[in-house]
């Protein structure tokens, strides 16, 4: 690097050269930081090589808030279900509070995420100039506004109601106000698996069936995970939902497995495929063995639930970072769209 | 208005850049590629935020009558450029309607409505659009709609020397291009062929390419599909996960209910 420094003979600097010529011997070229490959063996452009293998796919160009806001936004469309419906059955009304809570904290995160998330974050109302069914994110962003005004005025409209005691404005607000999250609850638990699936990546166009079913069980396994986590380790209707989300993602896990498709590789090899099982087996079996430990074990019960819903939040978190993850590892891959991959 | 479209025709191409640098000027686009990438004489690799026109540089082994002879490489090249599909990925994914279909029957991004939500960027199966990440917003060719709009021909297209870039009414370049492939064949360019996808759900494109040989080793994909076509698959899960969720929901509390009543 710096001429002007003079070096003093070291053993490993030594070795390192006479490697340098070794691999340039047996390979015909050396890959090292900073060396292109100009020399020989020439690069080519073929139809089985690409163009020099230069990615034909851009990357997402989202940020870490995205994948985050995937969940987040999981998390607490499934909690303001599970919260009105809980209410609608008159079930346990610290159980209603609360869930009201995780998906108001949640109305306010994911608008929060996804405005830091934008290129010019103080045009976030361009959004809201239009209305496009065909596009996920025009649907998405218009479902979030429904839903995180109804989550937000539900829950300070019901504690304002259990503070200052009823008025008909308070129980109205509430009650619309459920209404509403309940209603886009539902599509925000899982629209955010229609947005990467809908894309030209291929490790998520492949997936686009079972996307948004994946992300809204997942979504319904942190919710109940963090319910828990609050306390609620006895309510039996959280643990038969926990019991079927955790299933559906043993499914999903085997589901994505057991296909060969080349598309679906960056979910299984490399660093994206270990984030993914791992998220996998957080997200399924672990938490499925675990809650069916907790009805067995009488004294133990509490805490085997309560290491379930460690788990499934883990599980949910880093299975929304795996399929981000993926979707980059997948657009670099040029043979995919260039149809040059055979299927395993 | 006239449906307007580029033909790109890479067996006139000598590959000089001029299409770069004119589009560069006159969009007033900074700079990149400035450093040797070691594939051929292309040091930008793809369009990109800074790159709305780039220029192949497809290199390959030996072969008498393709750019080379016996000791050179065959040599080709071929200046890429957002392909203005017929249904476009990015303009369906947009959701601010910052990206418009002009009356020229281009894709036009209107930069003073974009939020840089990214969102394009993903739909795009041709890896056009991109996100400047100093600028926060995505970028890619306009078409150079302003020109068009003044009844100008695109400053690429102006500046080309061997008229390796067309530019005119999309039916005529079609006919045109159809015309001159069978010409290339009769002249012995048995592999010479026509880049316009219009079987797949792209459409066609107001880009097309002539290239010899497979059209892959020009980074084009063989099967562009508009992500819209997911659509259905994906929602349909949507609503299934929204049963599923409502119904599980449902059955688990009503089923705890008797208990609590005691």
């Amino acid at each position: 690097m710096n001429a002007s420094r003079v070096q003093l003979p070291a053993v490993e600097k030594e070795q390192r050269l006479f490697e340098i010529r070794r691999e340039a011997e047996q390979r015909g070229s050396v890959d090292a930081r900073g060396i292109s490959p100009s020399g020989a063996p020439f690069p080519q452009a073929s139809a089985e090589t690409g163009y020099y293998g230069i990615p034909l796919l851009k990357r997402p160009a989202w940020t870490w808030e995205i994948p985050l806001y995937f969940f987040v936004g999981g998390a607490a469309g499934a909690s303001a279900v599970v919260g009105a419906i809980a209410n609608y059955t008159g079930a346990d009304r610290k159980l209603v509070r609360d869930a009201r809570w995780i998906a108001a904290a949640g109305s306010i995160l994911s608008p929060a995420l996804l405005i830091s998330d934008l290129g010019r974050p103080a045009r976030f109302l361009n959004m809201l100039r239009v209305f496009k069914p065909q596009s996920p994110m025009s649907v998405g962003v218009w479902t979030l506004l429904g839903f995180s005004s109804g989550a937000i005025a539900t829950a300070f409209a019901g504690s304002l109601r259990e503070r200052f005691g009823e008025t008909f404005l308070l129980r109205v607000v509430e009650n619309a106000g459920e209404a509403a999250s309940l209603l886009f609850g539902l599509p925000f638990s899982n629209y955010t698996g229609v947005l990467i699936g809908a894309t030209a990546i291929p490790a998520w166009n492949e997936n686009a069936g079972e996307l948004p079913i994946h992300f809204g069980m997942s979504g319904l396994a942190s919710s109940v995970g963090l319910l828990e986590l609050m306390g609620h380790r006895r309510s039996r209707a959280l643990q038969m939902l926990g019991l079927g989300a955790a299933m559906f993602e043993v499914w999903e896990g085997w589901h994505l497995e057991s296909r060969r498709r080349s598309a679906l590789d960056p979910l299984k090899h490399g660093l994206s495929g270990g984030i993914t099982r791992t998220g996998g087996i957080l997200s399924g079996p672990v938490p499925l063995a675990l809650r069916f430990a907790s009805l067995l074990a009488g004294r133990h019960s509490d805490s085997f639930r309560k290491w379930a819903a460690v788990c499934s939040l883990a599980g949910s978190l880093l299975t929304r970072i795996a399929w981000v993850h993926a979707g980059h590892v997948s657009a670099q891959d040029w043979r995919e769209p260039l149809g040059l991959k055979p299927d395993a | 208005m006239a449906i307007t479209a580029f033909l790109t025709d890479s067996t006139l191409c000598i590959g000089c850049k001029a299409c770069e640098v004119a589009c560069k000027e006159w969009n007033e686009i900074g700079d990149d590629g400035l450093d040797w990438s070691g594939h051929s004489y292309d040091n930008t690799g793809a369009v990109g935020h800074s790159t709305w026109r780039h220029v192949k540089f497809v290199e390959n082994a030996p072969e008498p009558g393709f750019g080379g002879n016996a000791e050179l490489n065959s040599w080709s090249f071929s200046s890429d450029v957002c392909k203005h599909c017929e249904n476009a990925g990015c303009l369906e994914a947009c959701p601010t309607g910052a990206i418009v279909r002009t009356e020229f029957g281009g894709v036009f991004l209107q930069p003073d409505i974009c939020n840089g939500c990214g969102y394009c960027v993903v739909a795009c199966p041709f890896g056009v659009v991109d996100k400047n990440p100093d600028d926060g917003r995505a970028f890619k060719c306009t078409f150079c709609y302003d020109r068009q709009k003044v009844g100008l021909v695109p400053a690429c297209a102006k500046t080309c020397p061997t008229e390796s870039i067309k530019f005119g009414e999309l039916e005529t370049l079609r006919a045109e291009a159809k015309a001159r492939i069978e010409e290339l064949h009769r002249r012995g360019m048995q592999d010479a062929n026509v880049y316009d996808p219009i079987e797949t759900s792209v459409g066609g494109t107001h880009a097309m390419f002539i290239v010899r040989g497979d059209v892959r080793a020009y980074n084009l994909p063989p099967k562009p599909e508009v992500p819209t076509i997911y659509l259905k698959k994906a929602w349909t899960s949507s609503a299934i996960g929204a049963a599923l969720l409502l119904g599980g929901t449902l059955a688990a509390f009503l089923a705890d209910r008797p208990r609590r009543r005691r």
